[in-house]
């Protein structure tokens, strides 16, 4: 949605203010305490929230996101039935309930995260200062309609490398179950004239971390 | 009421998103995957133990110490890792300075990525369309929406999180802190101004 038009006053509100409803820390721990069962990666959910219906992700706050995502995908991975949701059936142990995490290791699981960088046989083509041009259309290249972290006000435009990460896992293919894929990712600047029809001044800019295969010399 | 989607599971859920929350945890629960006192763990880790106190104390030191803030900004792993922020959502690091030539902003539009180790989950309006949204089009009516206004010549840059690497700005610091302790410096600095949406107020 970045460049939208329509969407309103952002709303600053008080720094202490955590949560809005007392439902949303119950939604965020339980999404984080069942991906720790290792059934999925954070791409696949990402994706999962992505793919809900265009009116829901519209509608739905976002905690109400994850949740929708939390369910599809715990039926997806065939953690749960879509009969146990629906509260049609008896809930069934699972198989993979000694992966539950208990309350004296989550601490240590947060704390451990989860780099996304990996040995990559995939050599960097560019360096700083090189100017690229990013994929003409903002989609996934090998999954119809499937995930890609291009986002469309960035697509077809030119850039500047301004500096190399290392290799990252690639999201386009993680996030289908179909490897990790690691490739370098680069921090490319994109003047706002080269983005916007309308940009607020000629000096600013907005700065992506997009991987290799989205860009091509320029 | 629920509908048969074999899309979206979802559906099969109560609507009412409280009710949800409650069905999949009771759910989960008996089915032997989830241990209701592990998510109060969690709970308690962003509401009181994890939070923009931390982001605060890595910018209070930078502003105390040129070398720390050399280190910090060259390559920022290695130097959060020490003080112990490091962890999900927060496992690649880049810390960027605000200067009088350049303001740094930071967004994800296509979700709410956010570093989490240092600043904790993210505020409400971070993850609203609006921001989402504006942000990259237009940093600066966005920044008048938090009061801030920026001198003629200084360039916005705006970072979208599209990736695994979280930023983080290092606001300016403010006049009238000469002398003042890192402890005290930690307390004067905000969670936005370490977004790029705030100045840090003077004293």
């Amino acid at each position: 949605m970045g460049g939208r038009f329509g969407d309103g006053r952002v709303k600053p509100e008080p720094e202490d203010v955590k949560f809005h409803a007392d439902w949303h820390p119950r939604a965020l721990a339980l999404t984080l305490a069942c991906g720790m069962l290792g059934q999925w990666n954070l791409d696949m959910m990402r994706r999962a929230r992505e793919g809900l219906a265009p009116t829901d992700y519209a509608r739905f706050a976002y905690y109400e996101k994850w949740l929708a995502a939390l369910a599809d995908m715990l039926v997806e991975v065939g953690l749960v039935t879509c009969a146990e949701l629906a509260g049609e059936a008896a809930a069934e142990p699972s198989p993979l309930s000694e992966r539950r995490v208990g309350p004296e290791v989550v601490t240590t699981i947060l704390a451990r995260g989860g780099p996304a960088t990996r040995d990559s046989a995939v050599t960097a083509r560019f360096q700083p200062g090189d100017s690229v041009r990013t994929r003409h259309l903002a989609e996934n290249t090998t999954v119809p309609g499937g995930h890609t972290r291009l986002p469309a006000y960035a697509a077809g435009r030119t850039g500047r490398i301004v500096r190399q990460h290392g290799s990252h896992v690639l999201p386009d293919s993680n996030a289908h179950g179909n490897g990790e894929a690691p490739e370098p990712l680069y921090a490319v600047a994109f003047a706002a004239r080269d983005l916007w029809a309308h940009p607020e001044t000629p000096l600013d800019e907005v700065m992506l971390d997009l991987w290799q295969g989205y860009l091509s010399p320029a | 009421m629920p509908h048969d989607d074999h899309d979206h599971p979802h559906t099969l859920l109560p609507p009412d998103p409280a009710l949800r929350v409650k069905a999949l945890e009771t759910l989960l629960t008996r089915k032997g995957l989830i241990d209701p006192a592990a998510l109060d763990v969690i709970i308690d880790t962003y509401s009181n133990r994890i939070g923009p106190q931390n982001g605060a104390h890595v910018v209070a030191r930078a502003w105390s110490d040129p070398g720390f803030k050399a280190a910090l900004l060259a390559d920022a792993d290695p130097v959060l890792a020490d003080m112990g922020y490091y962890g999900r959502q927060g496992e690649h690091m880049m810390v960027v300075e605000n200067t009088d030539q350049v303001h740094n902003m930071v967004v994800c539009t296509l979700c709410s990525c956010y570093p989490w180790p240092l600043l904790g989950i993210p505020p409400g309006w971070y993850k609203s369309d609006a921001y989402r949204a504006r942000a990259v089009r237009e940093p600066r009516k966005v920044l008048a929406e938090f009061g801030v206004t920026l001198p003629d010549g200084t360039a916005v840059r705006v970072w979208d999180s599209t990736a695994e690497v979280r930023y983080l700005v290092l606001p300016q610091r403010p006049a009238g802190t000469e002398g003042m302790t890192e402890t005290d410096l930690q307390a004067l600095v905000t969670r936005d101004s370490m977004i790029g949406c705030g100045m840090v107020p003077a004293p």
